[in-house]
């Protein structure tokens, strides 16, 4: 079996930690990531970009709506997702029209955070 | 021409290129103003360049060269020293006049991209394409100026993150993104047209800007007529400026404006150009609104206005864009045309519908015509409702100044 497991949290909270205490997370969270790489049940992890980054994508009678921010209405389950290279936002967008669900709900498009790749 | 006046006119257009050679908005924009910088220290003791442009996009290049270096340094950090082993591969002369009109249309596109929040679509393409000053743009919608930094700077961080491109999008997004564009365009023109407040100055500079903006986006893209009819109709409303507020800035009407103080020169302008939109088969809403102001301008007086075609363009408007305040606009211009008691019925069927309850114009529109049909009692009604629910002064004075005349009369 594979699972998504999916993080929610309050942005605000983070900013109200200082340095020591976020230092202390992000170490926390590179400890975890390497022990379940190691146990085998890792396959991909990444960060996302606060929702003001965000973008939803609608398609309605044919015609996208494309939209700043989150905007699932609280009666839609977040229900799949797909985790895509794409060359900028607007390609982004397209492929994100083209997912059937697009038509009945709305795809949230969040940019992930790249980080470097501290060197072993 | 003194530096003050290059940066006015020019500032934009070197923003836009150095965004180009640089792909990063925040960076481009330090880079302008270092150029400058140098410009003030240098051009008096070695006397102003032929080509400033040239010379400040050669100077800003050099600038974000440094700039990256220093960061590069400080954070040694890879992508940093990849791109600028990239930028300087570049070549140092930039082809100016060929790449100029592409990298601004790219710009207004990301400036524009619907997915940054109107609030910041706005604002960025003042910053950006017509060079205003944070503060100048703070000042002008009434904003905190950290409030309209913040904004920009959110909206920058935006393109940065999500990945929003700098680039025309495909034919196919085209029609959708024009619409955006021309909608900011829009809003830039009627921020300063119907001054809800502050400082009228300011305002007017805004329709200016939008005009200005107007002619960009009509140049850059020749082939959209909608783009045209937005500028006509920009052009025809503007042409009225000086006859639409007495020196103490109260308004005054259409009927009772001195037509000789409307600008011909622009409406021969916009005249033109809304023909031609027209005649291209432009019938959107900046069209259809073109086309009125057209038969206003064109019009000697109130009485000699075309109000039949004019009713006629609002039903038209109304089908393309159906909102009430289309159909108040309707109701009053159906009230010239086919008898005020027409129009009247129209908006008493409006207001039962309550959809525009908070909307003075609605109220004040019917103690209008109840005015006309000297039906004084029911017209200072609707004067009160109005007065009640109007926040601009000069509109206020002018409301007060219409129930006094009705009180007199009964």
């Amino acid at each position: 079996m594979q699972y998504l497991l999916l993080i929610y949290d309050q942005e605000s909270q983070w900013g109200k930690l200082n340095e020591a205490e976020q230092g202390k997370m992000m170490h926390e969270y590179g400890e975890l990531t390497k022990s379940i790489q190691q146990s085998g049940h890792y396959l991909a992890s990444s960060q996302l970009h606060p929702v003001s980054k965000a973008t939803t994508v609608r398609v309605r009678d044919g015609k996208k709506l494309v939209t700043d921010g989150p905007f699932a209405e609280t009666k839609e389950q977040l229900g799949g997702f797909y985790l895509i290279e794409a060359k900028d936002l607007d390609d982004a967008v397209a492929i994100a029209a083209r997912i059937p669900s697009a038509r009945l709900g709305s795809i949230e498009i969040r940019p992930l955070v790249v980080r470097e790749r501290v060197a072993a | 021409m003194n530096i003050e006046q290059i940066y006015r006119e020019e500032s934009g257009r070197i923003l836009a290129t150095l965004i180009r050679l640089l792909g990063d908005l925040d960076l481009a924009e330090d880079a302008v103003q270092e150029a400058f910088a140098a410009a003030l220290a240098a051009w008096p003791k070695t006397g102003a360049p032929a080509n400033p442009r040239a010379w400040l996009v050669s100077a800003g290049r050099n600038k974000a060269v440094d700039l990256l270096r220093r960061r590069a340094l400080l954070e040694s950090k890879r992508d940093e020293l990849a791109r600028l082993n990239t930028l300087a591969e570049q070549v140092a002369d930039v082809p100016e006049e060929t790449m100029l009109q592409d990298e601004r249309l790219r710009l207004i596109f990301t400036c524009c991209h619907p997915a940054l929040p109107r609030e910041a679509q706005v604002p960025l393409t003042l910053r950006t394409l017509c060079g205003l000053s944070t503060e100048e743009i703070a000042h002008a919608f009434l904003v905190p100026v950290p409030t309209m930094a913040q904004r920009l700077v959110r909206a920058k961080q935006k393109i940065r993150d999500a990945g929003i491109p700098y680039r025309v999008p495909a034919d196919e997004e085209l029609p959708d993104r024009v619409e955006t564009v021309l909608l900011v365009v829009y809003l830039v023109f009627n921020e300063g047209y119907n001054a809800s407040a502050g400082d009228a100055l300011v305002r007017r500079e805004l329709c200016g800007e939008a005009i200005r903006l107007g002619r960009l986006v009509h140049g850059l893209m020749p082939g959209e007529p909608e783009a045209q009819a937005l500028l006509a109709l920009m052009l025809l409303h503007d042409s009225r400026r000086d006859a639409r507020t007495t020196e103490s800035g109260e308004i005054v009407l259409l009927e009772e404006q001195d037509r000789s103080r409307w600008h011909r020169d622009q409406i021969a302008e916009g005249l033109e150009l809304v023909e031609n939109a027209l005649g291209r088969g432009a019938r959107g809403p900046y069209a259809l609104q073109a086309a009125i102001a057209a038969l206003h301008a064109q019009a000697k007086s109130v009485q000699e206005t075309d109000w039949h075609q004019i009713a006629a363009l609002y039903e038209l408007l109304w089908q393309v864009q159906p909102s009430p305040v289309v159909e108040l606009n309707r109701a009053v211009a159906v009230a010239m045309a086919n008898g005020l008691s027409e129009g009247l019925l129209l908006l008493d069927a409006l207001q039962e519908r309550g959809e525009l309850r908070e909307y003075y114009l609605l109220p004040a529109a019917r103690g209008d015509l109840l005015r006309r049909m000297e039906r004084w009692e029911q017209s200072g009604e609707a004067y009160r409702e109005a007065l009640a629910l109007v926040s601009n002064e000069a509109e206020r004075k002018f409301l007060q100044r219409r129930l006094a005349e009705v009180q007199g009369k009964i």
